[in-house]
């Protein structure tokens, strides 16, 4: 650096007369600032491992889920006592199944069925979900009426947490949800093997429930997925082709300047905003069904626009006036100038921009919250016209639950979104890397 | 390339279009977060009983929210049910007439006891509504004059209370919660602590002297809540010395890491609240439009599932997690005016 700067008139000169140039104030000036950023930087880090940390710590267990595999007997003793599964099929929907589970957990516990008190408390180790789980089973198969299997049953969810040693033990009996008893079967069951944590596919699979054992985010995956569909088939190509129109051929005036200011004030309205007109004129004017992803779709539509055109539009300023003006000079028309020169070199920087646009939509609730999206969803939805819900209002809804196993599955869910957005955002960088052009 | 998205636009436009012709075959309810966890519980197993129809769509969002889409009008595209933790008010009751919806019926589902809890590691806590009172109001009276509150520590109230200065973490306004903690602590602390007399000596108007014998203090001591419970308890493990307000199912599942308050000696529970020794609880409620009964596939068979002692009764899934049951006869009245029809 010192060699190239020449000399100055006007400055004075030192002593050893040699002028000074500043050069150590301005190096430390320069050290200060490095240090500065690097300050803001490790500040950042800071606190994104500690949010990391909080969410991957409560999460990870999640993944988990406690099963207890014990060989049921089907007895037709109790699921069909009268013999009429062939006459009356829903016979075997209705059959007592739970007790049938909870028989069979007694037989391994040593624990006679006569005794009201403690097989009730048998019951309590498994999970209402059991009912639905043995049915299924029967319905598919009821040649399995009479035999034995070897079934893993979800465990109940208090029994989940203390498995996981998420729930306090060490508090007097009455303060917990699982009694002594109860703590000692689970202790006897584990060391037998017979209770053990397996992975955990449910998380991913179920719908909403009320059990915490059986609740995953499936549900919300697929209305997320819909509306994440809907929101870039509507909103690339209308995004696209108003700034193509308005930085290519729109007249600028006052009338154009005025829709600029208007876009950019769009783009910072608060999304809450969005689900208020969603609810206005898909639901109440147009007559779409509440609690639908492709309503909760429109409106994230609405929401991303803003940012797409900007970006867009950013991007198409990008490019180099040189181009446009080759490809004119060369005979080209406008419009192929645009679309075999232009748009192609401003690919990236519209994708990149419609990618953090849709991360930005697959975040968000507010907007979900007035058009019916934050609700209890337990059925798939076949198309986007079926009542779903979304990934980040099962977060929501699992954060106000008050049961213990919902924690984990809270920071589960969590981890889950962060993953798709952290895909998402890997895929905008290397979009960008691959198509990139620099001039 | 834009030709084919614009198509897929078209596409799912037309989707769109077609389905808001279609009928709905769902049951959709919403509004209090209180009775949202019961409603949910109901729902699940409904799905489950009966494989004919679909479970149904249970919103959250709160009682008044709920109450206002409720009474947006009749026809598929508006909800067939609206949970309350509070009584329909005559305002909401009008709103709904002036929209159509003529006939609603009203079914009390049980009560829902509130209870007071402190951080587990302090000691056996015991209060009286007028404890609460003195600690919490905007202002009380010391030597026969009203005077903003002077209390900072809990031990200047009752020597159980946690060591320590007053923090309370209480429901805010837009819940339900809120109304039942006025009227059941607030105004009887303010008659049992005499404040009640000298507020009436002041203020002539009635509904004023209990506006203020209920208004709870704003200098920062007394914590507005507007989440849900479980923010309650986040607050609560922050600060040892607070004192929250639950819900009695939300404690019972978080009974570990919370120390219960007796109030006026007695321990909440579904027995001393059905019993109604256990003075703070409330009904909860759901309303039906009758309009939608036999046109939304599966809402009559919702409703009586719901009210079935299978759900309602004290031995059911929604006793266990912590609804108190209605006593026998009340739960009998519901059923006989669901079957009847009886509308409000």
């Amino acid at each position: 650096m010192t060699d190239v700067v020449s000399p100055v008139s006007g400055i004075p000169k030192t002593k050893a007369g040699r002028r000074d140039i500043g050069i150590k104030r301005r190096y430390a000036a320069e050290r200060r600032f490095r240090a500065y950023g690097v300050a803001a930087l490790s500040f950042g880090i800071i606190f994104l491992m500690l949010l990391l940390w909080s969410v991957v710590s409560k999460g990870y267990t999640a993944f988990q889920q406690t099963m207890i595999t014990i060989p049921i007997e089907f007895s037709e003793q109790t699921i069909d006592p009268q013999n009429e599964r062939a006459a009356n099929p829903q016979k075997l929907m209705t059959a007592n199944y739970p007790v049938v589970a909870r028989n069979a957990l007694a037989k391994t516990l040593g624990v006679s069925v006569d005794d009201r008190v403690k097989i009730r408390a048998v019951g309590q180790l498994l999970s209402d979900g059991v009912r639905t789980q043995l049915r299924d089973m029967v319905v598919a198969n009821p040649a399995i009426i009479g035999t034995t299997q070897n079934v893993a049953l979800l465990a109940a969810g208090d029994i989940d947490s203390a498995f996981k040693g998420q729930i306090n033990l060490s508090v007097a009996e009455g303060n917990r949800k699982i009694s002594d008893q109860q703590v000692t079967w689970m202790n006897q069951l584990a060391e037998s093997g017979v209770l053990a944590k397996h992975f955990n596919t449910g998380i991913f699979v179920n719908g909403a429930s009320s059990r915490p054992e059986a609740a995953g985010v499936g549900v919300a995956l697929i209305g997320s997925f819909y509306m994440m569909l809907i929101v870039l088939v509507l909103s690339l190509p209308i995004g696209v082709a108003a700034s193509i129109y308005l930085e290519e051929f729109a007249p600028k005036n006052k009338f154009t300047d005025l829709i600029e200011v208007n876009i950019n004030n769009l783009a910072a309205v608060p999304s809450i905003v969005y689900g208020l007109l969603g609810l206005a004129v898909f639901i109440n004017f147009m007559g779409l069904p509440r609690s639908a992803s492709l309503v909760g779709g429109l409106v994230l539509t609405l929401m991303t626009l803003p940012t797409i055109i900007i970006a867009t539009r950013a991007a198409l300023k990008a490019v180099p006036p040189s181009i446009r003006a080759a490809a004119l000079g060369l005979g080209a028309s406008k419009m192929q100038t645009i679309f075999h020169h232009v748009l192609p070199l401003a690919m990236p920087g519209i994708l990149t921009g419609t990618i953090i646009g849709l991360a930005h939509a697959l975040g968000e609730t507010a907007p979900l919250l007035l058009i019916g999206m934050v609700a209890f969803v337990a059925n798939y939805p076949a198309t986007p016209l079926d009542p779903s819900t979304a990934l980040p209002v099962q977060i929501y809804m699992w954060a106000n639950e008050a049961e213990r196993a919902f924690v984990e599955r809270t920071s589960g869910a969590i981890i889950i979104l962060l993953l798709f957005l952290i895909v998402m955002n890997v895929g905008a960088i290397l979009l960008r890397r691959r198509f990139e052009r620099r001039w | 390339m834009n030709i084919m998205k614009l198509s897929a636009a078209a596409l799912v436009a037309s989707v769109a279009f077609a389905g808001a012709a279609a009928a709905r075959d769902q049951v959709q309810v919403a509004g209090s977060s209180t009775v949202l966890p019961y409603a949910k519980i109901v729902a699940e197993t409904f799905g489950e009983t009966f494989p004919d129809f679909k479970t149904p769509i249970v919103e959250s969002g709160g009682s008044g929210a709920g109450l206002k889409e409720f009474c947006k009008g009749v026809g598929e595209a508006t909800i067939d049910i609206a949970n309350s933790s509070r009584p329909i008010n005559k305002s909401e009751i009008e709103a709904c007439k002036a929209a159509g919806v003529a006939d609603v019926q009203e079914i009390r589902i049980g009560y829902d006891g509130i209870v007071f809890a402190v951080d587990s590691s302090n000691g056996d806590v015991k209060v009286e509504p007028k404890d609460l009172y003195k600690a919490l109001a905007a202002e009380v009276v010391v030597d026969g004059k009203l005077v903003a509150n002077p209390y900072k520590n809990w031990s200047e109230i009752n020597p159980t209370l946690p060591k320590g200065p007053i923090a309370a973490y209480i429901p805010g306004t837009k819940h339900g919660t809120r109304e039942v903690f006025e009227e059941k602590i607030m105004a009887h602390g303010c008659k049992d602590a005499g404040a009640q007399d000298v507020i009436k000596a002041a203020i002539t108007d009635a509904k004023q002297a209990t506006a203020k014998c209920v208004a709870v203090r704003k200098d920062g001591v007394a914590v507005d809540i507007d989440g849900d419970y479980t923010e309650t308890l986040a607050r609560i493990s922050a600060n040892k010395t607070g004192l929250g307000v639950f819900g009695l199912a939300f404690y019972e599942n978080n009974a570990d890491k919370l120390k219960v308050a007796t109030v006026n000696g007695i321990v909440p529970s579904t027995e001393t609240i059905s019993s109604g020794k256990y003075p703070v609880s409330r009904p909860l409620f759901f309303y039906v439009k009758k309009a939608h009964l036999g046109v939304i596939p599966g809402l009559k068979e919702y409703v009586e599932y719901f009210i079935s002692d299978d759900m309602v009764g004290p031995e059911g899934p929604l006793a266990e997690y912590g609804l108190v049951a209605a006593p026998d006869d009340q739960r009998e009245q519901v059923r006989k005016d669901f079957a009847a029809g009886k509308t409000m």
